[in-house]
């Protein structure tokens, strides 16, 4: 007899994700979803969706859900937590939200040790307004405001928000991972885990950042937009656990 | 000649046409389909092994559910 051995997590609703074809995120809720079930703590789980492409995100979690305003999700979480500390909060952010306009709420919490996970997706442009430049976009990358490539005297470098948070006392888990191929996609997964499970054990501020693919707005192939991490961003932004203090959970 | 151990099946209404799967899969039983979706999609199609050389056999290894993003896919093993 045949068993099946993968589906459909519990924590996600049957209904079809609006991301465009090979869109990071729904991998990414997908094992969020996945990490929350093993866990068995979805019961008492809330998010904080962000304002971006994931902005829809509680149409798919079947968990209480929030809704921050733009780079409020780090600030939102802080206030959900500090009310109900035994639920475990996550927020689910951009790197337009979390990197550009939410810097402060963002840093100031984890300086704070505040005893949330915040999911930060790297995708280098703002995906749902239609790929405009982000403090993450990379020196030399096309997009709608930098036609001819992020120019480093004009527009600055690209932002290393992880490796910031990592230097803030409160913070105590920052990995960078990746959602580009199914060992990256392994990788993430077992990343998402450890941050969870570092909020479970009530140790502080654990951050995962995960870069991920904006085929439509890279103007790429979903397959050419893995490949595109594994060459070319992650020379920028290299995959690595970025800050440890936690040591080994059960 | 390799066991056949496993199989997937691909919802077509779900499937966005990605192809990440078929650049996942290790032993190439994935193609894409020739009739559209209801979304406007070429959806990704599961090819039954061949059952007589037994060379391309599903092993149920799960590579092309993981990377899916819209969860298209299920996986059964024996």
């Amino acid at each position: 007899m045949a068993k099946k051995i993968f589906q459909r997590p519990k924590y996600l609703k049957k209904a079809v994700f609006h991301y465009c074809p090979g869109c990071g995120h729904s991998i990414l809720h997908r094992l969020v979803a996945e990490v929350l079930e093993e866990l068995d703590i979805g019961e008492r789980t809330i998010g904080i969706p962000p304002a971006g492409c994931a902005v829809l995100a509680y149409n798919y979690f079947d968990v209480d859900m929030g809704e921050a305003p733009h780079g409020r999700g780090a600030a939102v979480a802080t206030g959900v937590k500090r009310t109900l500390p035994d639920r475990i909060v996550f927020s689910y952010q951009g790197d337009g939200d979390i990197a550009a306009i939410g810097t402060a709420e963002t840093i100031h919490a984890a300086n704070r040790g505040e005893n949330i996970t915040v999911i930060f997706v790297n995708n280098g442009c703002y995906g749902m307004t239609g790929g405009q430049m982000a403090p993450t976009t990379l020196i030399g990358q096309n997009s709608t405001t930098t036609p001819g490539g992020r120019d480093v005297k004009r527009d600055a470098a690209p932002i290393d928000l992880s490796e910031m948070l990592a230097i803030a006392r409160g913070s105590v888990y920052i990995e960078r991972t990746a959602i580009s191929s199914p060992k990256n996609i392994r990788r993430t997964k077992r990343a998402l885990t450890k941050a969870f499970k570092t909020q479970m054990a009530g140790l502080g501020f654990s951050l995962i950042e995960v870069l991920s693919p904006c085929p439509v707005n890279w103007k790429m192939s979903p397959v050419d937009a893995a490949k595109w991490i594994d060459d070319t961003m992650t020379q920028t932004f290299p995959l690595k656990v970025i800050k440890d203090e936690v040591g080994k959970l059960d | 000649m390799a066991k056949k151990e496993g199989l997937i099946v691909i919802d077509r209404e779900l499937c966005k046409g990605c192809y990440l799967c078929i650049a996942a899969c290790p032993n190439k039983l994935i193609i894409i389909s020739d009739e559209l979706n209801q979304m406007g999609y070429y959806p990704a199609e599961y090819t039954e092994a061949d059952s007589r050389t037994g060379d391309r056999v599903c092993n149920g290894c799960a590579t092309c559910a993981l990377v899916c993003p819209d969860l298209a896919i299920e996986v059964y093993r024996e």
